[in-house]
């Protein structure tokens, strides 16, 4: 408000000095290109501020956050602290010069204001001047404070004086945070600048246009002020030359001609005729100049009596027209002026100037007897002889003979005059005698009422000792100035509504960021427990691991120390639950790592079938008690064997989706793991295996008997729908790497919809309630997924409510050259490959469960034939009676082979069932193996260990080998010293006294001294073959092995593939 | 036949939870398999050799980082021996502490020594505990008449 008074005085001024102004019309140029100047500067300022205020908000903010912070109001919020503590004054100056020393404050002004002295609120305004490097920092800040806030600091500032800046210190950190919101403070300030701006402009422009208008008014009133002046003037000076010439007549022909040749008659006449030449007189008199000295001659002469007219007015006239006789005689006068020929009345004073002036001259005006009216009348003095026009005054005042004056009836000449002008209406003419200033008299025109503007035009009616002026004026005051009010307020209005848009903006910004920060904070502190919590996790896994397995291995053994069955039962219960403990850790750990991004994947090359077999060994015991019909297993014989990856992981997962599925199955149904190629599910054209086709076919018919049980399963095809990289083939290497996809089917509950998001979420559970049906800490899913991320994979599900689950995961892993299969299978037992070749009949309803028979049986090498049901069987059976007896007996496992299908179990079961005969082919294979090469083969063993001395011993008279044992290297030496009749020796490397290395020196040295002896006579050439046993084997030791002559070596536990090799390396050869 | 069959059940899950724990590896298998009617004690014989070995390095081991200036040679050595009889017969966990042992003796890390010593007693009798048991399995499924069954 006070803004805009002061504004509003400004504009008052402005007025005023514009009206002064108006005659300089010099500057007023000037002043048009200053104020055109101003108004861009003026709209330059706002759009500049209003492009800062939306565009470098940001920018500004920033800035202004780092200054004030940096400082500023730290330090002002402490100050106003201090002064607020009720802190005397010299401690506030000992602060300053701290402030000064530290800060480089060079002023610092602080005032106090105390609100209300009994409200215990202050407001503290402090100012403090940095003066910095490059500018000046000035800044203000005002803080209301409670005192009761801080009873205690107080207190121990009342204490401790040199406590302060301490307390100061805290305080600041205090402040500290809201520091950030000085950054909304700043766009605030500008925002009231930027309204300050706007109202200065809407105001300005007010004054602008409003002034516009004034001046329009101003201009249209002196133009017509100036025109009707001028007229006035002009038929006035008109009439007057006419009386001049008038008088000029009567000096010609009055007095200059002897008798004159005028009388009143003749005067009358010609002036009544000539009275259109001037239109302004009322009447015209002539009066004679009368000496005191001649009065009575000219009293004598017309008979007359020079008196005094005596008038209301109280002018001194002489009157031709009144009755003479009733007028007193004329006081006693150096002279008269008698009217002769008259027309209207005379008055002395102006016939003196008349006279000596030989102009015209004017009286003031007066009523005029016959009309009333106001009137003047203008005198010219009639002279004898014709003056030069320099002539003196006293030369006038002789030669003077008489008075001529003519009457003007002003208003009713000035109304005739206004009458012919245009626009008469709109303004009000007044016409003043100014002679004398402190007596003004209106000759024309009604009273004056203000109406503000007002002209006034000086008159020259040709007597320079009378002045007159024009007034004029606007009939009505001047209507508001619409136009520069509605403009002004537009602005007005647009400018209140940015900045409140601005200031909402700002609050919005200002909330944003704060919910911002503290959702910053939120989220550091979150992640910082996150990982707190990964690093617990893993610590206080290991940590409860190791007494785990105190407890675990004592509980065991307490287990195998006599118990009568209640203990047993108590320790057996205690073990079990020891061991889900330890594998509940095991899991934690297991993410743990993974999340903290500890757990490295190996690169070991393993076969796939023996993984898979491993898995569902593990489960099978699990699966037989929860009478699940069916946990099969089934691999796509277009993946390779063996591929280089990390087996544990691999199988982990697996286990773990085989291990959910399981929880969720119940009585009936049955899981399946299948394993593929990523390509072929991709492929769908030219499937190569049989059994793909059948069961992306069968879940697209969505036949009941074509799932492993004949329960309906889900469609598994969209598990794998979601998967990007699935057909991505450029990702991965063709050459090197090869990707799997691994499905686990199962009819179990499956999982609910609104579940399904966030299955793979570490330790989320479909049904997280107390009252929950189905254990578990929820962790295995998510660490499958994090294990097929590991493994370049992806993992997805479907599941349908009620019918089951089928989850799939891709992984990648690298090519590896395939092994033999025989090799793989003798891992197993040597005995398989005995069933290769031989043929059986596999009779099944359903496809896939046959499928899965025969991918086992296939694997052992035998040609399975599939038939779904006996009579097909039957016809199968006559055309080919020679295999026979294969089929009786594949007929007879089936009826002993326990479900789930495994290898193992099914090799195991075939050994049982099939007949003797075959029993016999089978040892007979198997001896075929090593022991033709071993058989009566007389071996020494050298190895400090008993035990490894005496397995060593079991194994090769397993063989069918003649084993010798000798225990150092020294007996060894003895035993070899030629001639002897060991075919071979197993020597350990490292033994006391004499290690392997040594022992086989000397021992070859005694064969060559021997062989140098005998050499004329035997063509024998001893040379026995020693094969060193070791469990490291390193290149140096190899390299040092042979050195010393050494024929081979077997590792350490036998292995006995290892074995036959070195076995047919010596004996075949040699 | 159905208790026989319950003891081969359980004989088998007892085996695979051995071989799941790492008490024993494939070695202990192949020992197994070595045993035959030719050889009806095979294991347990072996078995039983193992344990003596085993207790009398362990001794030997205890009184050796006993002595006033350790003879790491000579601990090595017989850790070393008890890492091969281990191995030989499968004892996985002993096998893998006493890597650790070695790793310490190299290092001369008596502190290590004392402790892994105690971690290889430790090791060692819950695998013969295990073993113990086994062969008690072994024994009643020998005298309820049924067959020991293989393993994988």
């Amino acid at each position: 408000m006070s803004l805009n008074c002061k504004l509003s005085g400004l504009n008052n001024r402005l007025l005023t000095k514009s009206k002064m102004r108006k005659p300089l019309r010099g500057s007023s140029t000037v002043w048009k290109w200053k104020r055109l100047f101003l108004f861009v500067w003026v709209i330059v300022v706002v759009i500049v501020i209003v492009f800062g205020l939306s565009l470098f908000s940001g920018v500004f903010r920033k800035k202004e956050m780092v200054t004030v912070t940096a400082g500023t109001s730290e330090d002002n919020n402490s100050l106003v602290l201090v002064e607020q503590f009720n802190v005397s004054k010299d401690l506030l100056h000992e602060l300053a010069n701290s402030f000064f020393e530290s800060d480089q404050i060079s002023t610092l002004n602080c005032t106090k204001q105390l609100g209300n002295k009994m409200s215990t609120k202050h407001d503290i305004s402090c100012t403090l001047k940095v003066p910095n490097d490059e500018q000046k920092v000035e800044v203000w800040g005002q803080c209301p404070v409670h005192d009761d806030k801080a009873p205690m600091v107080h207190g121990k500032l009342a204490r401790e004086d040199s406590d302060i800046r301490k307390v100061c210190e805290i305080k600041k950190k205090e402040q500290a945070q809201s520091a950030s919101r000085s950054g909304g403070k700043w766009m605030k300030k500008l925002l009231v600048v930027f309204v300050v701006a706007g109202v200065t402009l809407s105001i300005w422009l007010f004054w602008y246009l409003n002034e516009g208008i004034q001046k329009r008014r101003e201009e249209t009133l002196a133009s017509m002020c100036d025109e009707r002046a001028r007229m006035l003037q002009d038929q006035f000076n008109v009439s007057m030359n006419h009386v001049h010439a008038l008088s000029i007549l009567l000096s010609t022909f009055y007095h200059g001609k002897h008798p004159p040749a005028i009388d009143q008659k003749t005067f009358g006449e010609y002036t009544e005729r000539t009275s259109f030449e001037r239109p302004l007189t009322s009447g015209v008199a002539y009066a004679l100049r009368v000496r005191h000295f001649e009065r009575e001659k000219f009293e004598k002469e017309h008979g007359w009596t020079i008196k005094k007219m005596e008038t209301e007015d109280q002018d001194q006239t002489l009157a031709q027209e009144c009755d003479p006789e009733n007028l007193d005689p004329s006081p006693i006068h150096d002279e008269y002026a008698p009217v002769i020929l008259s027309q209207d009345t005379e008055d002395r004073e102006n016939i003196l100037r008349a006279r000596a002036s030989g102009k015209g001259v004017l009286t003031s005006p007066f009523k005029l007897l016959k009309s009333n009216h106001l009137g003047v009348v203008l005198t010219f003095a009639v002279y004898r002889t014709h003056l030069l026009p320099d002539a003196t005054p006293e030369q006038r005042i002789k030669a003077t003979v008489g008075y001529l004056g003519a009457s003007y009836d002003v208003p009713s000449l000035v109304d005739k005059l206004l009458h012919q002008l245009a626009s008469k209406q709109t303004i009000v003419v007044n016409v003043y005698d100014t002679t004398n200033v402190s007596a003004v008299i209106r000759m024309y025109g009604p009273d004056e009422i203000d109406t503000g503007l007002l002209h006034i035009n000086s008159l020259d009616f040709g007597d320079p000792a009378r002045k007159h002026e024009m007034h004029c004026r606007f009939k009505q005051r001047p209507s508001l100035p619409w136009t520069a009010i509605l403009a002004s307020g537009g602005v007005l209005i647009i400018t209140f509504l940015l900045g409140h848009i601005f200031s909402a903006a700002i609050n919005q910004i200002d909330t944003v960021e704060r919910a911002y920060t503290e959702m910053m904070e939120l989220k550091h502190r979150a992640e910082a427990a996150d990982v707190a919590k990964s690093q617990f996790l893993a610590t206080v896994s290991h940590e409860i691991r190791t007494p785990m397995n105190g407890v675990l291995g004592m509980v065991q053994m307490l287990m195998d120390t006599t118990l009568d069955g209640k203990q047993l039962d108590f320790a057996q219960t205690a073990h079990a639950s020891g061991k889900d403990l330890i594998k509940l850790i095991n899991e934690v750990l297991d993410q743990a790592k993974i999340e903290s991004g500890r757990l490295e994947l190996e690169a070991v090359p393993f076969e796939l079938h023996t993984s898979l077999d491993d898995v569902l060994s593990s489960f099978s015991t699990i699966s037989q008690e929860k009478q699940i019909e069916k946990l099969a297993v089934y691999v796509s014989n277009q993946l390779p064997e063996v591929v280089v990856g990390d087996p544990m992981r691999f199988k982990k997962i697996i286990t773990n989706l085989v291990a959910n599925s399981h929880k969720f199955t119940h009585d009936r149904g049955h899981i399946f793991v299948s394993v593929h190629l990523a390509d072929e599910v991709t492929r769908e054209t030219d499937m190569k295996d049989d059994m793909l086709r059948r069961i992306l076919n069968g879940s697209k018919s969505n036949l009941p008997c074509d799932s492993l049980s004949g329960l309906p399963v889900v469609d598994r095809k969209k598990s794998w729908e979601k998967f990007e990289k699935l057909k991505g083939k450029d990702s991965l290497n063709e050459s090197e790497k090869i990707k799997i996809l691994v499905t686990v089917e199962d009819t179990g509950v499956g999982i609910p919809l609104e579940a399904q998001s966030r299955i793979f979420m570490p330790f989320m559970q479909a049904d997280s309630s107390p009252s929950r049906t189905y254990g578990g800490a929820g962790i295995g899913l998510s660490i499958s997924k994090r294990l097929v991320d590991l493994m370049d994979g992806e993992i997805g599900f479907v599941s349908e409510p009620g019918t089951g689950s089928t989850f799939s995961f891709t992984a990648v892993f690298m090519k590896k050259e395939a092994c033999s299969r025989d090799t793989v299978l003798q891992n197993y037992d040597p005995a398989v490959s005995a069933f290769r070749g031989l043929r059986a009949l596999v009779i099944d309803q359903k496809d896939i469960r046959a499928g899965v028979t025969r991918y086992h049986l296939q694997r052992m090498g035998i040609l399975v034939e599939i038939t779904s049901n006996f009579d097909s069987a039957q016809s199968y059976l006559l055309e080919s009676p020679t295999i026979q007896d294969e089929i009786k007996s594949a007929n007879l496992t089936a009826t002993f082979v326990v479900k789930p299908l495994r290898l193992t179990v099914l090799i195991s079961c075939f050994r049982e069932t099939l007949p003797a005969g075959n029993a016999r082919v089978v040892a007979r294979t198997k001896q075929s193996i090593l022991g033709n090469l071993l058989r009566d083969k007389r071996i020494l063993v050298v190895d400090d260990n008993i035990v490894n001395r005496r397995v060593a011993e079991g194994t090769l008279k397993k063989y069918g080998a003649i084993v010798t044992c000798v225990d150092s290297g020294k007996v060894a030496l003895e035993k070899l010293t030629p001639p002897h009749s060991f075919h071979a020796c197993f020597m350990d490397l490292q033994m006391p006294e004499m290690d392997g290395f040594e022992a086989t020196r000397q021992i070859r040295r005694l064969e060559s001294i021997f062989n140098e002896e005998m050499k004329s006579g035997e063509a024998d050439h001893w040379h026995t073959p020693i094969l060193a046993m070791t469990a490291n084997v390193i290149q140096a030791i190899d390299e040092e092995r042979t050195k010393c002559g050494m024929d081979g070596f077997v590792s350490k536990p036998f292995e006995e593939e290892q074995l036959y090799s070195a076995a047919a390396c010596i004996f075949e050869s040699g | 036949m159905a208790a026989v069959a319950q003891l081969q059940r359980q004989f088998i899950e007892y085996t695979t939870s051995l071989h799941n724990e790492g008490y024993l590896d494939d070695q202990f298998t192949q020992l197994q398999k070595l045993q035959d009617e030719s050889n009806p004690d095979f294991v347990v014989e072996v078995v039983s050799l193992y344990f003596e070995d085993s207790e009398k390095l362990l001794n030997n081991l205890a009184t050796a980082l006993q002595q006033k200036s350790v003879d790491y040679k000579q601990v090595d050595s017989h850790v070393h021996q008890f890492k091969g009889s281990s191995s030989s017969i499968g004892a996985q966990r002993v096998a893998t502490v006493c890597v650790h042992f070695r790793n310490f003796c190299e290092e001369k890390n008596l502190e290590g020594c004392v402790r892994c010593l105690q971690q290889l007693k430790q090791e060692y009798i819950l695998v013969r505990s295990k073993l113990e048991t086994l062969f008690r399995l072994e024994q009643q499924i020998v005298q309820a008449g049924g067959q020991i069954p293989m393993m994988e």
